[in-house]
């Protein structure tokens, strides 16, 4: 057994719940598993995710980040079923599951996004927990 | 008049110069950098430009870039492999290489009187090209 799967198991009752309650696919349950096992290391009370505050993550005014992205939605708007834009100018992807239907199913782009996309917004790094319950959301969309 | 002839020299680099030339032809750079703009063909900066560029992403234009270090790698040695010739002007008041294209002096003469202020907010930013130009991912500047 290994240590993803382990963990993951740890968490129990919880992940089932996550399970039932994302109506994405296997990548993004995938995915949103790794987040669980990272939120659970950095936190031994972590119980699961919480698309409401992922939601109120996402469309909060942040500090610390660019003055021209305080939020999510400054580059993603604020109805992630239409399309974003970059500050370039680029189109960005809806980022609901239910209208980008391979959104959140590789990991090493959703690292590589939240790490760059937290940065940007708040400054630092966001922790397991609200990066999970952003993802959670945006799975259920 | 020095000056003006540098001008009018790099100018007919930059007009005559294919659009085979301005292609961005390695997968991993196009992915990475077309994910917020155009991957920029790499000969519209000099090397020395791509590489304080490419070891600034963590603050590249106000965003994080970061890439992972093989990535970082890979694409920093394509773009300084393909970069445009060396331009001792390509600095700024610090004597810094610039790193914004539209900050040269054959991107500001391209563009003088070119853009009009409707077309500019149109685009948002210099750095969105296929505002203007339809071709640009494919090379093709030169349909103004």
């Amino acid at each position: 057994m290994n240590r993803t799967l382990a963990v993951v198991f740890s968490l129990g009752l919880s992940t089932g719940i996550l399970a039932d309650a994302v109506a994405a696919g296997p990548g993004q349950d995938a995915v949103i598993a790794d987040y669980a096992e990272k939120a659970k290391l950095a936190d031994p009370a972590f119980t699961g995710f919480d698309a409401a505050a992922g939601k109120a993550f996402f469309f909060a005014k942040h500090v610390g980040g660019g003055a021209d992205t305080p939020s999510c939605t400054s580059c993603h708007t604020e109805d992630i079923t239409k399309p974003g834009q970059t500050r370039a100018g680029k189109t960005i992807d809806p980022m609901a599951v239910s209208v980008t239907v391979d959104r959140l199913t590789d990991l090493a782009k959703v690292e590589k996004w939240i790490r760059r996309n937290c940065n940007s917004v708040l400054g630092r790094d966001c922790t397991p927990k609200e990066a999970g319950d952003v993802l959670f959301w945006l799975a259920s969309q | 008049m020095k000056r003006r002839l540098l001008a009018v020299a790099a100018l007919t680099l930059a007009t005559t110069s294919h659009a085979a030339d301005r292609m961005v032809t390695d997968e991993l750079t196009k992915t990475e950098c077309s994910a917020c703009h155009i991957a920029y063909p790499p000969r519209m900066l000099p090397a020395a430009s791509w590489e304080a560029l490419m070891a600034g992403l963590k603050d590249h234009f106000g965003e994080d870039a970061t890439l992972d270090d093989a990535a970082l790698t890979h694409i920093r040695d394509y773009l300084v492999a393909n970069a445009g010739r060396d331009d001792a002007k390509a600095v700024d008041a610090e004597g810094k290489p610039v790193l914004r294209i539209s900050e040269l002096r054959w991107f500001k003469h391209e563009h003088s009187e070119e853009v009009s202020a409707a077309s500019f907010k149109k685009a948002g930013s210099w750095a969105n090209c296929v505002a203007c130009h339809a071709g640009a991912e494919k090379g093709q500047f030169d349909d103004e």
